[in-house]
């Protein structure tokens, strides 16, 4: 196996006293798409954080091509190539539809994604582009959370339940649009409460419960009872 | 004829106005920070105008070109020093923070300045006027209003049609979010604070060259802003200009009645205005 892109080593998370996530170990390779798995509360948007800086941790528990980047700010981390679309998709309402892709394009890192590129992965934001953000319907602002994410050219995407609150026609849409978008090398960590749908797009899956990994594993060959274990920590 | 007088000298003053206030205006939007001290940094821009135009017998509007940028870098260096470390969930620090700023403003001035009133020195700009349907207009009072004009149209532009602006607005709007787009707040909130203060800079010039100031001037300076920005409706620039007028227009018809009366009527205009509507006549729109 190539050198892993990232790595959490013995990842601890806090949110002041409270520790969300324990000794969390992880690995992602080049080009690799990773699936999160857990129950509400088990952690996994406090991972999603921790890698992209907005929490931040000791240096050493997050190393990104051997760099220990865990202590860095997230606009830091940003620069570095890791984008996150975040949970409950936090476009920006006051600005336009073209305002928010272009402001996920602000780190300047070169490659494929740009403008227009985002707009022929996702027409309807074209005709959309000058309106506010928050005019559009929950699945097109999901298409402009990643889009934005895109915009940065990141070698790693942070997913974090994109297909939440949206209708499952939508959702269905925009996991048919995943592929092209993780397409050529680029790494991805998908959050997702579907656990079908998480399975169906990733090679290996980790599940969380209450701040641990429980189980982790090839998501073509897991079996649905150790799962549910793991998930629910049931017996 | 007189009325109207009073009126159109009030609109020229509002223009004034709307230059303390722009500053104000634009810190509050992009980080929701209330400078107490501002009306004191509009005072040392006045006095580093002198400063500038004494040692070097610059004309006080060319002092503009080395004033604006040293307030600017003034700014930046503050919010990344001082004002970035207050800001949080609770906004008391940073209304604590800039009284003593304010504080500390005046009395700095006047050490180094002494309490004795100054005033720049523009030349026949001061005299000059025009007339205008009858009506006598300063040279002076015009050009401010035309400088606040081409101040507020500015920042408009730049706040909706460049990158800066756009990631003011964003970082406005969430502030983790912004970040993770690469925009390190304490950057962004630097910059913002460099572009009020170079507004700053130009309010202190007009100001020192209408009238003399000493170093205690500066709270006058902070309510009349605030109550133009108030008026106009909280991060709306355009707002904030008509804010200002009616401030000015309610004082110079309140002196025209009573000369005791300026700044009451000023006072009076915002506060039944706060009265009516709460959120000032044009509350931020989304553009
Ligand atoms: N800002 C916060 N302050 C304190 N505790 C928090 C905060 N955010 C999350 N937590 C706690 O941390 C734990 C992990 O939360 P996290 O949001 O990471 O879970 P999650 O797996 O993403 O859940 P969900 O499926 O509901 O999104 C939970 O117990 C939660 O209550
Ligand atoms: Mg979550």
């Amino acid at each position: 196996m190539p050198d892993p892109i990232l790595k959490l080593n013995s990842l601890n998370a806090f949110y002041g006293d409270f520790q969300a996530l324990y000794g969390v170990n992880l690995e992602v390779s080049q080009g690799e798409v990773l699936a999160i798995i857990g129950a509400n509360g088990a952690g996994k948007t406090t991972l999603m954080r921790s890698i992209s800086g907005l929490t931040q941790n000791r240096a050493d528990m997050v190393t990104y091509r051997g760099d220990a980047i865990g202590a860095l700010r997230a606009d830091q981390v940003a620069a570095q190539g890791i984008a996150l679309v975040p949970e409950g998709r936090q476009l920006f309402p006051s600005l336009s539809v073209e305002e928010n892709l272009m402001i996920g394009g602000q780190v300047g890192r070169k490659g494929p994604w740009s403008l227009d590129a985002v707009y022929r992965l996702f027409p309807i934001l074209k005709e959309r582009r000058n309106q506010q953000s928050t005019s559009l319907s929950g699945g097109q602002q999901q298409m402009v959370a990643i889009g934005r994410a895109l915009m940065a050219n990141p070698d790693l995407i942070l997913f974090d339940e994109i297909s939440l609150g949206l209708a499952p026609i939508i959702i269905k849409d925009i996991y048919a649009a995943l592929p092209g978008i993780i397409g050529e090398g680029m790494s991805a960590l998908i959050v997702e409460q579907d656990i079908t749908k998480a399975l169906s797009v990733s090679s290996r899956f980790y599940c969380l419960q209450e701040g641990r990994v429980s189980l982790e594993g090839a998501s073509a060959t897991a079996a649905r009872e150790d799962i549910s274990r793991a998930y629910f920590g049931v017996e | 004829m007189e009325w109207v007088n009073a009126v159109v000298q009030g609109s020229l003053l509002g223009g004034l106005y709307a230059l303390f206030a722009a500053g104000l205006s634009l810190i509050f939007g992009v980080m929701r920070l209330v400078n107490i001290a501002h009306g004191d940094l509009i005072v040392l821009g006045a006095y580093l105008g002198l400063t500038v135009t004494t040692l070097l017998g610059l004309h006080p509007l060319v002092a503009l070109i080395l004033v604006v940028p040293t307030m600017a870098l003034i700014g930046y260096v503050l919010q990344r020093g001082i004002l970035n470390q207050t800001l949080g969930k609770d906004i008391l620090p940073p209304l604590l923070v800039t009284f003593g700023l304010s504080v500390i403003i005046q009395n700095a001035l006047l050490e180094t300045y002494s309490a004795d009133p100054q005033k720049m020195n523009a030349g026949a700009l001061e005299t000059a006027s025009v007339s205008v349907g009858g009506l006598s207009l300063g040279l002076l009072p015009l050009l401010t209003f035309g400088i606040a004009i081409v101040v507020i149209a500015s920042l408009q532009w730049m706040f909706y049609r460049t990158a800066l602006g756009r990631a003011f607005r964003a970082t406005s709007d969430n502030q983790e979010i912004a970040q993770l787009m690469g925009l390190n707040r304490r950057h962004i909130f630097g910059l913002a604070m460099a572009l009020a203060l170079g507004v700053t800079a130009i309010a202190g010039i007009m100001l020192g060259i209408r009238t003399s100031f000493d170093p205690s001037i500066g709270g006058g300076r902070l309510i009349f802003g605030f109550e133009a920005v108030i008026i106009g409706g909280l991060g709306n620039l355009w707002g904030t200009l008509i804010g200002g007028v009616i401030l000015g227009v309610a004082q110079t018809i309140g002196a025209k009645i009573d000369p005791g009366w300026q700044l009451l009527a000023g006072h009076i205009a915002f506060l039944v205005i706060l009265a009516v509507r709460p959120n000032g006549l044009f509350p931020r729109i989304n553009e």
